[in-house]
């Protein structure tokens, strides 16, 4: 036996190790993954044996493998096999190999929980500490629900060390488990007064992450956090203060009020550049929350903005691109601070770097004017033609489009130019994503610059002439819509429609909903070209045009888009009947069948127009009737414009199309649910084309079939009038109507109705928004008059303001030699690239903590605490503790504002208490529960009521019933909670005589406060006055050397191919913050 | 919070990569390259942050790194963490591997991944800076060093004299005697 151990050890002496692992990796270079294979091969060997040793060294190399890329979750059991060794040595690598390949929804978890708790209570801190920064990777909701109370106990341990990362680690815990928040925050929040500087580092550093996702609830921590802002002298831990404060003003302004004087100062005194860029942010979210009533209001954004520019002028590229962040902030509210300072920015438009360009770009909307925006636009163009990635281009295209068109065109005075930079924008080839966007401008110009439209036409015709649809995967195509449309709908500008008309008949491949347009448009054209004709009294011109239109259309007739075929059909038929009013003076077989008439049209066409020497009455009442057909001028409208337009007499969109059959078969909710999922996906775009060959294949609709027509031949209740088989129309019309009514017809119709419901998704989607903005066009056209009058009045506006244009822009020089365009714009409400809405949308939606917003919300703290004290029996020990934590922590509060202000005690206690019943009115049951609430409600209220204290006194009647109301409610209060009942209501009687003297007394008090404030935070500056020289020393001697260490590496470069020997070059410390 | 560390060489080979959110491992080296895509275009003397890595994060995080000789130190942060208190972290976590490994260069990173990872350890916990001051993070360090060497004690002696033998470059030799064959050997053996 002894023996065999020997021999074993003997043997495994031989395996690999790490190192041995990484440099076989070198050597095998060329077959890298042959090697490692082989290597998985002996480790799988390796962990097969008994000896603890072998497996951790196993572990250690598969944790290296993993970096490389391959699974190595196969080896979980083994891994958690390791961590449960007793030795520090090995548990650090089987936690190493956990945090790296498990994830929350590990399977094996499950095993680890009591291992892990174990290590948690060891008696060697490392051991709980690897244990922690393990579980920190891969805590599942389970491991947080079973942890807690372990975690917990390890926030008040005796080492720093532990407690540090098991505050850390109990951020975690709430994210996996936010129940575990409410018991837990009493003592989180006691920890940001720990001793241990590193500890309350880490409970700033949790709050904040809570705070910021739900800032709201944190708000009552307020005091706390200005106490450690105003003492604290550690940078780290001030940059989150006051990331949080940032949060947390827009929500009271009250505190922004009292936040700038200190920040101001910190501003001032820092040399910290990160602390000071981070002082000036929240200064500027303090500014935007309170927009007005500060009388030094604007000498904070005075200061703000110098100090940025200070920031943009440094060499340090960092710093610049960080002011042009802060700057881009300011300029959404006080944009005249930021246009001082265009120079700078314009600077930046040229700098190397692009992360920094970008950032300009931002700032961009706000510096551009009417003189400078062509020199703007073209500095843009000529970036975009040198830029090489793409996404780069299309921020810059974006941007071009965005600044353009701000504020309804306000800064183009040229819009001949300004469609030419679009032209040349499609023409660059881009292969950018924003053609649909191009589109909707050129669209927009068109339709509202009517004195452009010549323009228009002429650059449309050549573009929809020149436009090659290259192969790359962009929507540039998207312009030809907008083209074709504006060439027919502005037909009559057209110097050469016949040409324009050859032009759009050109067969190409395009999309079907621009090919629909562009049969639509054809249609347009060719009703122009027959009224001149009429005009000239050209019957031969006419039958000839007919002809050669109906030749065209063939290729649009034969589309495999349903609508462009529609169209097509419809136009032809059109046109047909008016040639056939040519035909039917000569041969009366005029056919109906142009496909054989047209064979010989040529032959008729020739013959006829020698015959026909008068137009006759009928072909001119039809092209007439044609011609109303797109009479009238369109007028822009708002996006939203749909939702202002009345609903109807008697159209109610919630009521049944057909009443939804009753509930009876068993199997009814699951019917339920499975239509519920159609039809939302259905809405989705992509789903509803994935779902079939996602779900169900042939066989299994077949299945469901036959076991549908055995159930309805069962089914007493199955309506044997209703058609059996669910034919196109039935089943469209019931997916149609399947939004409303959720449990419509029985369930097997949904299956039938899933490729149906495919195919009508199509068109609706592709044609989207712009089809549908013309519907409204032609709406707004026949019935919104009232517009027009509001629309007559901005005119008039608008016209008052022309002039001015025309001044400035005559004196300026031009960079292109083009005409000059008056504007006249004819804009309804909100008629603006909406994109702001999108951004945010996006953003929610990408957001992984969103989960956070909903779980992680304090005031509902209070209220399940009160509940979950009944539910969670199997944790009692976290809600003993709890409620210790809870008086304790009261007790520390108390005596701390005691200390701080012995005068104001008396005015002090009763703010509190009004506040407290403030919240008591509002929810008796809750507030009354959990006293520590009441109690940080109580600080921030006397936190913030020294500045509004004269408010507050009238509004906050007190009622003393609430409180017993409350009492009553809960019956389990600790007798340390009952007491301070009887507290609070002693004094409210109190507050209540004397709340109408004490308003004054409040006034003098709050003056006091602020003096006291204004000292302290004085003295703290100095001292850091001191210390930043120092850092400032530091810093300096970081720049040389890391102009060293840059220098070295272009020489290592040169001289050796493999520099993996070099050394960093950072022996000297140059820390800013720490 | 700090959504991923990532070191990598100017060739975008991988020395250290943690992530604090799942992403299985096919996804975590498609993270590293287009991160690694990203980086290694920009000049020395451009600014440390970027934007708009597509698989990692959204326009909520950004790229902060700095570039120290022949390594990329690359944080994925969003925006709650400071921008340039970042910056200064990862100039402490280089300046506590230059102390562990005495003048620290790439060769050290790439054998002795697991020490990074036990240092990092001590600076970020779950995407959440644990500690920044640099002599508590190397006291932390040293006493954990300390207490593997006891327990490796006299019973690593053989392993470590075996490793400085490989470490000679002549593992091959070793095996090329044939010592596996020993134990059979002895297991043949009739007592």
């Amino acid at each position: 036996m002894a023996l065999k151990k020997v021999k074993g050890n003997f043997e495994r002496m031989f395996d690999k190790n790490l190192t041995d692992l990484v440099r076989g990796i070198r050597n095998n270079k060329d077959n890298e993954a042959k090697y490692i294979s082989q290597c998985i091969e002996e480790i799988k060997q390796e962990l097969r044996q008994d000896n603890i040793n072998v497996k951790c060294n196993a572990v250690a190399k598969l944790t290296y493998i993993q970096m490389l890329g391959y699974d190595i979750s196969w080896a979980g059991f083994n891994i958690i096999e390791v961590m449960s060794s007793s030795r520090f040595t090995c548990k650090r690598i089987g936690y190493l190999a956990a945090s790296q390949c498990f994830h929350p929804d590990s399977e094996l978890l499950m095993l680890t929980t009591n291992m892990i708790r174990k290590d948690l209570n060891s008696q060697n801190q490392y051991d709980a500490g690897v244990a922690l920064s393990g579980l920190s990777c891969f805590i599942s909701p389970d491991l947080s629900r079973d942890l807690a109370n372990d975690i917990m106990t390890l926030m008040s341990s005796t080492k720093p060390y532990l407690r540090m990362k098991a505050v850390l680690m109990m951020y975690k815990v709430f994210l996996r488990y936010p129940e575990a928040l409410k018991p837990a925050f009493p003592k989180l929040k006691e920890k940001l007064e720990d001793p241990d500087p590193g500890v309350q580092s880490a409970a700033v550093n949790v709050v904040c992450e809570l705070a910021r996702k739900n800032p709201k609830n944190y708000l009552p921590l307020a005091p706390v956090f200005f106490k450690l802002m105003t003492t604290s002298t550690n940078n780290w831990m001030l940059i989150k203060i006051i990331k949080l404060f940032g949060a947390l003003t827009p929500l009271e302004p009250r505190l922004g009020k009292k936040l700038i004087e200190p920040l101001t100062n910190l501003i001032h005194s820092t040399s910290a550049m990160s602390l000071l860029y981070e002082c000036i942010n929240t200064v500027i979210a303090v500014l935007i929350s309170i927009s007005s009533g500060m009388p030094n209001h604007s000498a904070s954004i005075q200061l703000c903005v110098q100090k940025l520019r200070i920031l943009i002028e440094d060499s340090d590229q960092n710093l610049k691109y960080l002011g042009l962040l802060a700057m881009s902030k300011i300029l959404k509210t006080h944009p005249k601070s930021v246009q001082a300072h265009k120079d700078l920015i314009l600077a930046c438009l040229d700098d190397k770097d692009e992360s920094i360009r970008l950032r300009a770009l931002d700032l961009l909307y706000g510096m551009v004017s009417k003189k400078n925006l062509m020199e703007i636009v073209k500095r843009l163009l000529g970036h975009m033609e040198r830029a090489e990635g793409s996404n780069y281009r299309d921020e810059l295209l974006y941007k071009v489009i965005e600044i353009c068109s701000q504020s309804s065109y306000l800064y183009v005075t040229n819009f001949e130019w300004y469609l030419t930079v679009l032209v040349e924008l499609i023409q660059l080839e881009a292969g950018s994503k924003h053609g649909r966007l191009i589109a909707e401008q050129l669209l927009d110009v068109a339709i509202r610059v009517p004195v452009v439209r010549q323009f228009a036409v002429k650059e449309m015709t050549n573009l929809l002439d020149t436009f090659s649809i290259s192969s790359q995967s962009n929507s540039m195509y998207e312009v030809l819509y907008a083209a074709a449309w504006i060439v027919g709908e502005f037909s009559n500008e057209l110097e050469d429609a016949e040409h324009t008309l050859n032009i759009l008949l050109r067969p190409r491949q395009v999309p079907g909903h621009i090919q629909s347009v562009f049969v639509q448009n054809v249609v347009k054209l060719f009703t122009r070209l027959a009224t001149t004709c009429l005009e000239n009294e050209d019957p031969e011109g006419l039958v000839r045009l007919c002809n050669h239109v109906l030749e065209k259309l063939q290729d649009f007739n034969s589309s495999d888009d349903i609508e462009v075929q529609e169209r097509a059909n419809s136009a032809c038929i059109l046109i047909e009947m008016l040639r056939a009013q040519f035909n039917d003076g000569d041969d009366g077989n005029a056919s109906c069948n142009h496909q054989v008439d047209f064979i010989g049209s040529d032959d008729t066409a020739t013959e006829s127009h020698r015959r026909i020497s008068a137009i006759p009455t009928l072909a001119i009442e039809i092209v007439q009737e044609m011609a109303l057909l797109f009479a009238g001028d369109l007028i822009p409208v708002a996006p939203k414009a749909q939702r202002k337009v009345p609903l109807p007499d008697g159209l109610d969109l919630d009521e049944w199309i057909n009443p939804p059959p009753e509930d009876d078969t068993d199997e009814s909710s699951h019917d339920e649910k499975e239509e519920l999922f159609i039809s939302s996906s259905a809405q989705l775009e992509e789903g509803g084309k994935r779902r079939p060959s996602d779900e169900l294949t042939p066989e299994q609709i077949e299945r469901q079939r036959m076991q549908r027509m055995i159930e309805q031949s069962n089914n007493p209740h199955y309506l044997k009038s209703s058609p059996s088989t669910p034919d196109v129309d039935s089943s469209h019309a019931r997916s149609l109507s399947s939004n409303n009514s959720q449990h419509n017809a029985d369930q097997y119709d949904n299956i039938d109705d899933i490729p149906i419901a495919e195919l009508s998704l199509d068109i609706p989607l592709k044609v989207g928004t712009t089809k549908r903005s013309d519907q409204y066009l032609l709406q707004e056209k026949a019935s919104s008059k009232e517009k027009k009058k509001h629309k007559k009045s901005k005119k008039s506006k608008k016209s008052k303001s022309k002039p001015t244009y025309n001044s400035t822009s005559e004196s300026e020089d031009d960079p292109k030699p083009m005409h000059f365009v008056n504007t006249t714009l004819d804009m309804p409400e909100g008629v603006s690239l909406s994109d702001g809405d999108d951004k945010d949308g996006k953003f929610d939606s990408d957001d992984p903590h969103r989960a956070l917003d909903i779980e992680l919300d304090i005031p509902d703290l209070e209220e399940p605490k009160y509940r979950s004290n009944k539910k969670d029996s199997t944790e009692p020990e976290l809600f003993e503790k709890e409620k210790k934590s809870r008086s304790t922590s009261q007790s520390t509060t108390h005596k701390k504002e005691k200390k701080k202000d012995k005068d104001k005690n008396k005015e002090n206690e009763k703010e509190k208490h009004k506040s407290s019943h403030k919240k008591s009115k509002k929810s008796t049951a809750t507030t009354a529960t959990n006293n520590n609430d009441v109690n940080s409600a109580n600080l921030l209220g006397t936190f913030l009521e020294e500045l509004q204290a004269p408010i507050n006194i009238s509004n906050t009647l007190v009622h003393p019933t609430s409180n017993t109301e409350a009492s009553t409610i809960l019956s389990t209060l600790d007798t340390a909670q009952e007491k301070r009942k009887k507290h609070h209501k002693s004094h409210s009687h109190k507050s209540q005589s004397t709340s109408s003297t004490s308003a004054k007394e409040l006034k003098n008090v709050q003056q006091n406060n602020d003096n006291e404030l204004l000292e302290s935070s004085s003295k703290t500056t100095s001292m850091k006055k001191k210390k930043d020289k120092k850092e400032k020393d530091h810093h300096h001697h970081h720049h040389k050397d890391k102009k060293k260490s840059s220098h070295h590496h272009h020489k290592s470069s040169v001289v050796a191919a493999n520099d993996y020997e070099e050394a960093l070059g950072i022996s000297t410390p140059s820390k800013e913050i720490f | 919070m700090i959504k991923a560390i990532l070191v990598f060489n100017n060739h975008g080979k991988p020395r250290l990569s943690k992530f604090y959110q799942y992403f299985n491992e096919d996804m975590q080296q498609q993270i590293i390259k287009e991160t690694f895509q990203l980086v290694s275009k920009r000049d020395d003397n451009v600014c440390n942050f970027l934007e708009g890595g597509s698989l990692i994060g959204g326009s909520d995080y950004k790229l902060i790194y700095r570039h120290y000789a022949t390594l990329y130190f690359v944080f994925c942060v969003d925006s709650s963490e400071s921008e340039l208190g970042i910056l200064d972290l990862i100039q402490v976590f280089v300046e506590t591997l230059d102390k562990c490994f005495e003048n620290v260069c790439e060769l050290d990173l790439i054998f002795h991944a697991d020490a990074v990872h036990h240092i990092l350890a001590e600076l970020v916990m779950g995407g959440m800076v644990l500690q920044t001051n640099m002599s508590d993070i190397m006291a932390r360090i040293e006493e954990q060093n300390k207490l593997v060497k006891q327990e490796a004690g006299i019973s690593a002696a053989p392993a470590r004299a075996v490793s400085a033998v490989k470490s000679m470059n002549i593992p091959q030799q070793i095996k090329d005697i044939k010592l596996p064959d020993l134990p059979q050997a002895i297991k043949d053996l009739k007592f």
